[in-house]
């Protein structure tokens, strides 16, 4: 009952994603208020419509209804709580639902928060919102119904795999969403600016915030992701240049030179057909992706939706939406006239070469990403391209690109000059040229952690001396500190997020120097790695809500006193019968303690363990970028907007 | 620069649009067809000669083993078949091969990685449709070919040249649309 | 999204297999040698994995045959080659340069070029250095933003 519910609730979402679609589009070609103003209900209504579909999911994952073939596939009842509902969005089916709910949270945002949105705008941007979600839903209803019955029902379901069953998984999937779908709004912004033939700085104040929130939420998910794949992989990688990994790096590389563009646009009125151009491109990525993971053209994929009918549906919809978006692209936006001169060394100048770099290696990731698959439809050859392509490729366009970035923000609008610029960063480069020496005196001659540590340390300095620049500190120490308050929060949010990419580098560049050690040992043997003493104590049988396990003790020692004791699993799931190895992590500041356990044979168990130095500090960066965006978020100007009006309101009150 | 060359810049996105679009169209199309397949690794050997190797026979197979020389000179066209007992698509392939057998193709077989016992009660329960069967036991000259898993099956004509190479069960599709037509070319 | 790459590792083989310390070379600077090899060749039965990365049967053969190759004291590029010439070009994670993979390798330079070639020809257009001045009715409305952003 509750399924058809959900299943009704789809249906009707998808009636009114039609109606947010026709008639404030329609309103806004004529000019009609009322059809207009039609827009935002429809969209409150299309949210609580596509919530119903998404609850009654969660439910029937929730009491384990086998009479759903989505439960019975992905679900088992001695699965813990979490993992039932988890395992809702851990499908084709349930995830699809899920993008759709978020879709609809960002139009009901909209509506909800863009109330100084000039009336035609937002009517334009609600009505692409729609149509994107009417076609996905469309999608759901036709090829992909998440509530299919199954007659009679079994007596339990199949099970998730137990991979699956892990907190960073269960919320990796709706951040990555958040990020994906964000970028629908600012999709849906860059097409009604091409419907309206106009983009102004008050254009690019109400596109970056969501830019801002997207990119955040994307940075999060991507972290999340690579941190799962780091603890439960169970061989310490964290990225691995994987179609799926790509696929997400895409839309988050055209994002982020979305932020900056949309900066350019906000205060100079310039690049503005650029970042419109940008804006439909970081949603045709977030498209492509959805496409190349559940259209099973990819060799990656086979294992989750192979119906080349589902892809061709997918495909149709990536065609109808993107290249609808180029077309009308390509015919109204020459008539906007480039504004907003500048000299190539500028704010302006430092933003476009970043542009330009990000969008390059927007170009490696996505012509790496699909070659193998378009050399064999082309050429009839199979060619393999992983991460020694990857990492040969993109370095050449990351060294110019973290060079520029601390340079960048000290650039001064219009027209700059490079040898201020360069005064203030002089401490930087010597503390990134200190950092290159030593790691290559302490680390022998290792080039790529060498450039890591030296990257790392001069975006962290260069973030550091633009605050210093700001607030005058050496300058006017005296009035740094007033200085500093007075900042405007977005400056804060920019300094601190590429600060964060300076850490995401540390982390990297220290993983380069990580070490590992594998061996079979028997309890009381110890062995030395990393500085550390690794003893194994013993290895003995645990229980768990549906595995059984065989657990060891590792107790890590340094100078003879104990620093930490590990207990690193090997589990059996009898439902699904499948093993999987628990990696046992001990993190500190100065990297991580790793260790996984393998076979035992004759009384000695093998034991890996990693010393992976400063990884921790990989994730830490992304959470400090994704940090860096929150703050600009609550910048005075991208909140202005709304406060305004409350405080007009309010003088009108007392008046 | 003119507006028209400003046009024409403005178009490139969505031409290169188009021509991906295009592309995946061709894949989802080719993967129905058979003609694109996203998992499928051609062999580097299609059109040459067996690498060199001496494989000892299954131990109480009761058949004999073979080398690289017995394949160079052949009175009529050959399958070598990768197998093993506990491969569970060399059950569904059985069947095929059992068929092939019976109409007097001969099928020679080299049993990889595999216990001799598991390997002889499996012929047991499901017929032995090998005329010879080697054993691969450490799996390196599987490796030489460049099997990457089990089952897999080649064409070898009369000269020795192996003609085709099909990496999985052979299906009674695979049969009637790829074995007999071969068969029929090089009979 | 990983899980789909790893519920396809569970199918392929006996994955999370931790590796056995009797496949390494006694030599630490020819085992390293050898790891550096075999993350530039590929896990055929995986997804993307080299065969350092995976606990396939075949992968560790394959470590293997690195391995003795290392130890008999073949090059670098004579034990890739090794493998190259069993298993063709799908073997090698990063692809060899010839004509269908020149566009892949070019990528980079042909990015970075035809972006400065836009730019450049979109500059080029005439460039007048000082900006243009406001025209009245966008100084108007620009006065009407500052005040209410409303408008």
């Amino acid at each position: 009952m509750i399924g058809e519910l959900g299943h009704f609730a789809l249906a009707l979402a998808f009636v009114l994603a039609l109606a947010q679609t026709v008639l404030p589009l329609w309103g806004a070609a004529r000019r009609d208020g009322r059809m207009m103003a039609a827009a935002g209900p429809l969209a409150h209504g299309h949210l609580l419509a596509c919530a119903a579909a998404f609850g009654a999911l969660l439910y029937v994952f929730a009491v384990n209804d086998t009479s759903v073939v989505n439960v019975v596939q992905n679900s088992h009842s001695a699965k813990p709580m979490l993992y039932k509902l988890a395992g809702a969005w851990g499908n084709h089916e349930g995830s699809m639902v899920l993008w759709v709910l978020i879709l609809a949270l960002c139009g009901g945002a909209v509506a909800g928060f863009g109330r100084d949105l000039p009336t035609a705008l937002k009517a334009r941007v609600l009505g692409v919102l729609g149509l994107v979600a009417a076609g996905f839903l469309l999608f759901i209803l036709v090829t992909s119904n998440p509530f299919g019955r199954v007659w009679p029902p079994p007596a339990d379901g199949q099970g998730l795999n137990p991979v699956l069953q892990d907190p960073g998984l269960a919320f990796h999937p709706p951040l990555l969403y958040l990020g994906y779908v964000g970028f629908a709004v600012t999709f849906a912004f860059a097409v009604a600016a091409l419907l309206e033939g106009r983009v102004d700085a008050a254009w690019g104040r109400w596109v970056r915030p969501w830019a801002l929130a997207a990119w955040s939420f994307l940075t999060l998910g991507i972290a999340l992701g690579s941190w799962w794949a780091y603890y439960e992989l169970g061989w310490g990688g964290y990225w691995f240049w994987d179609p799926v990994e790509n696929a997400s790096l895409l839309p988050w590389l055209a994002g982020t030179a979305l932020l900056h563009s949309a900066v350019v646009v906000e205060k100079r009125e310039a690049l503005k057909v650029w970042t419109v151009l940008l804006a439909l491109l970081a949603f045709g990525f977030s498209l492509l992706g959805t496409f190349l993971v559940r259209s099973g053209v990819l060799n990656s994929v086979h294992a989750f939706a192979n119906d080349p009918e589902r892809g061709v549906f997918i495909l149709g919809l990536l065609v109808f939406y993107i290249g609808g978006a180029f077309a009308l692209f390509a015919w109204r936006g020459p008539a906007m006239a480039p504004t907003g001169m500048f000299s190539p060394l500028s704010r302006e100048g430092g933003l476009v070469l970043n542009n330009l770099l990000l969008c390059s290696a927007a170009a490696v990731v996505l012509v790496g990403t699909l070659w193998p698959m378009f050399a064999d439809l082309l050429f009839d050859q199979k060619i393999s391209v992983g991460p020694p392509f990857f990492n040969t490729a993109i370095l050449p366009l990351t060294v110019p690109l973290v060079l520029a970035m601390a340079a960048g923000p000290l650039l001064s609008w219009k027209r700059a000059r490079l040898w201020p610029v360069l005064e203030r960063l002089w401490w930087a480069a010597l503390g990134a040229a200190t950092a290159l020496l030593l790691c290559l005196f302490l680390a022998g001659w290792r080039v790529g952690p060498a450039l890591g540590f030296g990257a790392a340390i001069w975006l962290i300095l260069g973030a550091l001396a633009d605050l210093a620049d700001r607030i005058a500190l050496f300058r006017r120490p005296a009035a740094a500190w007033s200085r500093a308050g007075g900042l405007p929060r977005a400056a804060w949010g920019a300094a601190l997020a590429h600060a964060g990419l300076g850490v995401t580098l540390l982390g990297i560049a220290g993983m380069g120097l990580a070490t590992d050690h594998l061996s079979a040992m028997r309890p009381g043997q110890s062995v030395a790695l990393g500085g550390y003493q690794w003893r194994l104590d013993k290895v003995e049988d645990a229980i768990g809500p549906n595995w059984s396990a065989r657990r060891a003790t590792v107790t890590v020692l340094r100078d003879g006193a104990t620093v930490t004791v590990l207990h690193p699993e090997r589990r059996f799931f009898p439902v699904g019968r499948s093993t999987t190895t628990e990696a046992a992590i001990h993190t500190g500041l100065s990297g991580d303690l790793y260790a996984v356990l393998g076979e035992e044979q004759d009384g000695a168990a093998v034991l890996r363990l990693h010393h992976n130095l400063l990884a921790p500090w990989i994730w830490l960066g992304a959470l400090i970028m994704a940090l860096g965006g929150a703050i600009s978020l609550t910048d005075r100007r991208i909140r202005v907007a709304a406060p305004a009006s409350k405080r007009a309101a309010a003088l009108a009150a007392k008046a | 620069m003119s507006l028209t060359s400003r046009r024409a810049l403005m178009l490139a996105p969505l031409g290169l649009a188009v021509a991906g679009g295009a592309g995946f169209y061709g894949m989802l199309r080719g993967i129905g067809t058979g003609s694109y397949d996203p998992r499928g690794v051609p062999s580097v050997l299609i059109g040459r000669t067996p690498p060199d190797f001496a494989l000892p026979p299954l131990p109480d197979s009761g058949k004999s083993g073979f080398a690289a020389a017995e394949l160079r000179d052949l009175p009529g066209p050959v399958l070598v078949n990768y197998w093993a007992s506990w491969c569970v698509p060399c059950i569904i392939e059985h069947p095929q091969l059992m068929r092939l057998s019976r109409e007097g193709v001969p099928i020679w077989g080299i049993n990889y990685k595999d216990k001799p016992r598991d390997a002889g009660a499996f012929l047991a329960r499901h017929g032995d449709p090998f005329a010879r069967l080697a054993m691969d036991e450490p799996g390196r000259v599987a490796i030489d070919w460049g099997v990457y898993g089990v089952p897999e099956t080649y064409f070898i004509d009369r000269q020795g040249i192996i003609r085709w190479r099909w990496a999985g069960p052979v299906t009674p599709e695979v049969l009637d649309g790829d074995i007999r037509p071969l068969l029929r070319r090089y009979a | 999204m990983r899980r789909l790459i790893l519920a396809l590792l569970l199918l392929a083989g006996p994955a999370f297999a931790v590796g056995s310390p009797s496949e390494m070379l006694p030599d630490p600077a020819q085992e390293q040698r050898a790891r550096a090899i075999g993350r530039e060749l590929r896990c055929m039965v995986c997804q993307n994995e080299s065969i350092e990365e995976s606990q396939a049967g075949l992968a560790r053969d394959l470590r293997l045959i690195v391995r003795e190759r290392v130890a008999a004291g073949d090059s670098d590029q004579a034990v890739v080659a090794y493998v190259h010439d069993r298993y063709g070009d799908f073997v090698l994670l990063r692809p060899p340069f010839r004509l269908a993979t020149a566009a892949l390798w070019g990528a980079p330079f042909l990015a970075l070029g035809a972006g400065l070639l836009a730019i450049l020809l979109l500059r080029r257009r005439g460039a007048p250095s000082e900006p243009v001045p406001l025209s009245p009715e966008e100084r108007a409305r620009l006065a009407a933003l500052e005040k209410d952003p409303t408008a």
